[in-house]
């Protein structure tokens, strides 16, 4: 398969794949199941709200949470059944932390709500009016970052638009979900892109395929060729070289435009919008099946399983089920990891349930597992220069970090580090750096969240000095006014002495008078 | 079914501090044995007697730091330093100054800043400057290239005057001994002589001086191992051999009878055992690649400078440390372009 990108981007690792272990057999279905657990957050954002009670019945594909705000995405019952639970129940995050999902108990009838695909239809409306359907349809990306789609096709759309980009480059080892999708479902997958291009209107798309996956380039390439509705916009198929991580978004992009995503900045700044293989066959169900996303394709895979490959898993699926649908667990095993071996999550027990974003179920045995070393002191070696695809200095990074000093780190593009795991992986010293990116990391959001709760009392305290100072101004005004008010009355009762004498004068002139004309009277009467 | 868990990355490569300080050892074994060759195999006896020192001290230290010992020994960082120590002292050295050297080396340049990951400064460079400021006389004597030699000695007879001190048969330290390539170029131009003449004596030969050039050859050829298996990095070699070419041509250009050419400088001395395999060392380097040229050029214009008008005829040690001083500077300054800072649009 020849390469084709254009451009390349700094480190790197070229990883064994192990990608044969889970690509013998098709994909396979698994049976329904007695019960489902479908955690209200699968998704960037905010959770979604449940619009259910406990004891109902759902249909198949019936939105059972439904989006709040903007950044969102709702959840829709997998098949027909009771709710049975709406609680705080153990999920897959790192921080071990319940979260509320809601648990139905299957009816094994598997009736599926009335659905009117919109086919081909959908060439008739409006991009809003679409997003709209693929928000309904609770579509997220299915690369493992969850965002939902529908605000990120909004966004992108907002802007004119150069290039779509279809992320197949899939380059963490072992994970095979994607292939598998290209391989057997790439009609379905080009509908979708079909679907993308419509609403976007780019002047070109480019698909990005990791060059150890020829199979599924050939099935993209013969689904282009027998298109039965060809684009006016170009579609390219690109064989991109097996590098960890070129499937990061930034990372992919550099490979086929040969642009660079500015530091904290997004795609859309260049004219670019990364949409995964998997969300496209999303949307194609969405659009064609009028199926919102009740079901994913996740690789069983590791020599910690019996027969490793990959399933149609609906979204809830306890991890123990799909582990017993491949076999079960061999002896060996040591570690499950949700997701690739560099990014992935490890679990601390399979009662977990399967979401949108697990893309692979991974069964390491002991085989498989870094031999544990003794963490030695950095020697300053600089391996993990050479592997940054960020372009960092990870050394320094971890230099700073383990002192806390939180600053520097900031000044050395701590935030820049996309937790690829490249450094970390190729330590002499067997140092965890990631583990220490992502602890400075959070000790900078905690305390930046700190600075803005201070700010926020701090202004709260100002407005507060504020406002007693106005209504301290403000008394010391009509103070000041009835001190005028009194001082005027005042000089009135001074002013007064004249009104008082001219009265004085007015009485003796009465008096006057008086006695003028008693003196009168008594002449008078003389 | 409940697991363990552990933080991503789950896998690793097959890397760690001790294969790095293995392949520096095996990248110096040609120009060790070199060295035996044309100067005697007292340096071997003073390898021996340093190693069992640096150990021991270092040892001594984390014991004194209530830390563990086993695997900080195992780690070869301790061997490496005596072994650069040792290969830039005379090979009939004292076992005093032996001690001396890898004591100020591992407990004070080494330990006492925190141990391997913290020195500031080159833990050998350090051992060897306390040596040739405290003992000038003793540290150049150094043994006529065995070709040259009158007297040479076994490996008994070695161990004998390293650990007595004096010299069998009544023989005298003039006797033994010559001045050292760079040595006689220093004195004698100083006094005036054509560079034509200082470089009839026979202690000169092709390049550099007798002896110096293989040995310098040997080191070139394990410094080349060490950047085919990746231990090293080509920039501080390259920039610190680029601009003592550089340098030297335009002295040597300037007054071509008074000045010493580019290719002596380079194959005398110990220049590419410090190219390869002192300036190298990482705990003491610049953190990023424009750093690390910066350092090796720096390295390279203070030897010049203090050839040319230092005290000192090599001056390597001293550049050295100067540099790792400014290594501070260098990271604080000098970072790489992050992903997206330089964006192209």
């Amino acid at each position: 398969m020849p390469v084709e990108q254009l451009s390349h981007f700094h480190g790197g690792l070229k990883l064994p794949g192990f990608k044969a272990l889970s690509t013998n057999s098709p994909i396979q279905k698994m049976a329904l199941l007695a019960e489902y657990r479908l955690p209200l957050q699968q998704h960037i954002g905010e959770p979604a709200e449940a619009i259910v009670s406990v004891g109902e019945r759902v249909l198949k594909g019936q939105m059972i949470a439904q989006a709040q705000g903007s950044i969102s995405a709702p959840i829709h019952a997998p098949t027909s059944g009771t709710i049975s639970a709406i609680d705080k129940q153990a999920v897959a995050h790192i921080s071990r932390l319940p979260a509320t999902c809601i648990t139905l108990t299957s009816d094994g009838l598997d009736e599926a709500s009335p659905a009117h695909p919109l086919g081909e239809t959908y060439r008739q409306l409006g991009k809003q009016t679409l997003y709209e359907h693929l928000r309904q349809a609770g579509i997220v990306g299915l690369g493992g970052a969850t965002f939902p789609t529908a605000t990120k096709l909004a966004l992108a759309s907002r802007r004119p638009l150069k290039t779509l980009i279809i992320n197949g480059a899939e380059c963490e080892p072992y994970i095979t979900c994607d292939q598998k999708l290209m391989e057997e479902r790439a009609d379905e997958v080009l509908k979708g892109i079909h679907v993308l291009i419509h609403s976007l209107r780019p002047r070109q798309c480019l698909i990005g395929v990791e060059d150890n996956k020829p199979a599924a380039i050939n099935a993209l390439n013969e689904a282009l060729k027998n298109d039965p509705t060809p684009s006016s916009v170009s579609i390219k198929i690109v064989a991109i070289a097996s590098l960890y991580p070129t499937g990061g978004e930034k990372q992919l992009i550099k490979v086929l435009t040969d642009q660079e995503v500015p530091s904290g900045g997004f795609p859309g700044d260049l004219g670019i919008v990364c949409q995964n293989i998997g969300s496209a066959y999303a949307i194609y169900r969405a659009i064609y099946e009028a199926e919102p996303l009740i079901s994913r394709i996740v690789t069983l895979t590791g020599a910690g399983i019996q027969n490793p490959g990959n399933w149609e898993v609906l979204i809830g699926t306890p991890i123990k089920q799909l582990s017993q649908a491949g076999g079960g667990y061999t002896d060996d095993v040591q570690r499950l990891i949700m997701g690739g071996p560099m990014m992935g999550l490890a679990l601390h027990s399979d009662e977990l349930p399967i979401s949108k974003a697990s893309n692979c179920i991974l069964a390491l045995s002991s085989s498989e597992l870094p031999k544990t070393e003794t963490v030695s002191p950095c020697i300053r070696c600089g391996v993990c220069v050479e592997v940054c695809p960020a372009n960092l200095l990870p050394q320094q990074l971890y230099w700073h970090s383990r002192a806390k000093d939180f600053d520097k780190a900031q000044d050395n593009n701590l935030f820049d580090c996309i937790e690829c795991g490249c450094c970390d992986y190729v330590c002499p010293s067997h140092i965890p750096l990631v583990s220490f990116y992502r602890y400075a990391k959070t000790q900078i959001w905690n305390a930046e969240r700190e600075r803005q709760k201070a700010d926020q009392a701090r202004e709260r305290h100002q407005f507060r000095e504020q406002r007693i100072e106005l209504a301290k101004q403000e008394k010391e005004a009509k103070m000041a006014k009835r001190r005028a008010a009194l001082k005027a009355k005042k000089a009135g009762d001074s002013s007064s002495s004249a009104k008082q004498d001219a009265i004085k004068a007015a009485l003796a002139r009465v008096q006057a008078k008086k006695s003028n004309k008693a003196s009168n009277s008594e002449g008078t009467q003389g | 079914m409940q697991f363990e868990t552990s933080a991503s990355p789950h896998n690793n490569d097959v890397n760690n501090v001790a294969r790095v300080m293995r392949h520096v050892i095996y990248a110096l074994i040609p120009g060790t044995l070199a060295y035996a060759w044309f100067f005697g195999p007292g340096v071997l006896i003073n390898l021996a007697l340093a190693i069992a020192l640096a150990l021991g001290f270092e040892a001594l230290v984390l014991k004194l730091r209530k830390q563990a010992i086993k695997p900080v020994l195992s780690d070869g960082s301790a061997l490496v330093t005596a072994w650069l120590l040792v290969l830039a002292l005379p090979p009939l050295t004292p076992w005093w100054m032996i001690a001396i050297g890898i004591g100020f080396a591992i407990i004070v340049a080494k330990q006492l800043y925190g141990g391997l990951g913290y020195n500031p400064f080159n833990p050998a460079m350090v051992g060897y400057v306390v040596l040739i400021i405290s003992f000038p006389r003793e540290m150049t004597l150094w043994p006529a290239p065995q070709e040259l030699a009158q007297q040479s000695f076994g490996l008994w007879q070695s161990a004998q005057i390293i650990f007595s001190g004096s010299l069998p048969n009544a023989l005298s330290w003039d006797a033994i001994t010559m001045a050292t390539p760079l040595d006689i170029t220093r004195t004698q131009l100083g006094q005036n002589m054509m560079l034509s003449e200082i470089q009839d004596s026979p202690l000169f030969g092709t390049f550099g001086g007798v002896g110096w050039e293989w040995i310098g050859n040997w080191f070139f050829l394990g410094g080349l191992y060490l950047l085919k298996v990746k231990i090293i990095d080509w920039r501080i070699p390259f920039s610190l051999i680029a601009t003592l070419l550089i340098a030297t041509t335009l002295t040597y250009a300037s007054a071509p009878d008074a000045q010493a050419g580019p290719m002596f400088h380079l194959f005398s001395g110990g220049v590419i055992l410090a190219a390869f395999f002192i300036a190298t060392d990482p705990v003491s380097a610049p953190a990023s690649n424009r750093g690390r040229l910066i350092y090796g050029c720096g390295i390279a214009l203070f030897i010049v400078i203090i050839r040319q008008w230092g005290g000192y005829p090599d001056g390597i040690a001293f550049a050295v440390l100067l540099m790792n001083m400014v290594v501070p500077t260098i990271d604080h300054y000098i970072k790489p372009a992050v992903f997206g800072q330089s964006s192209k649009e």
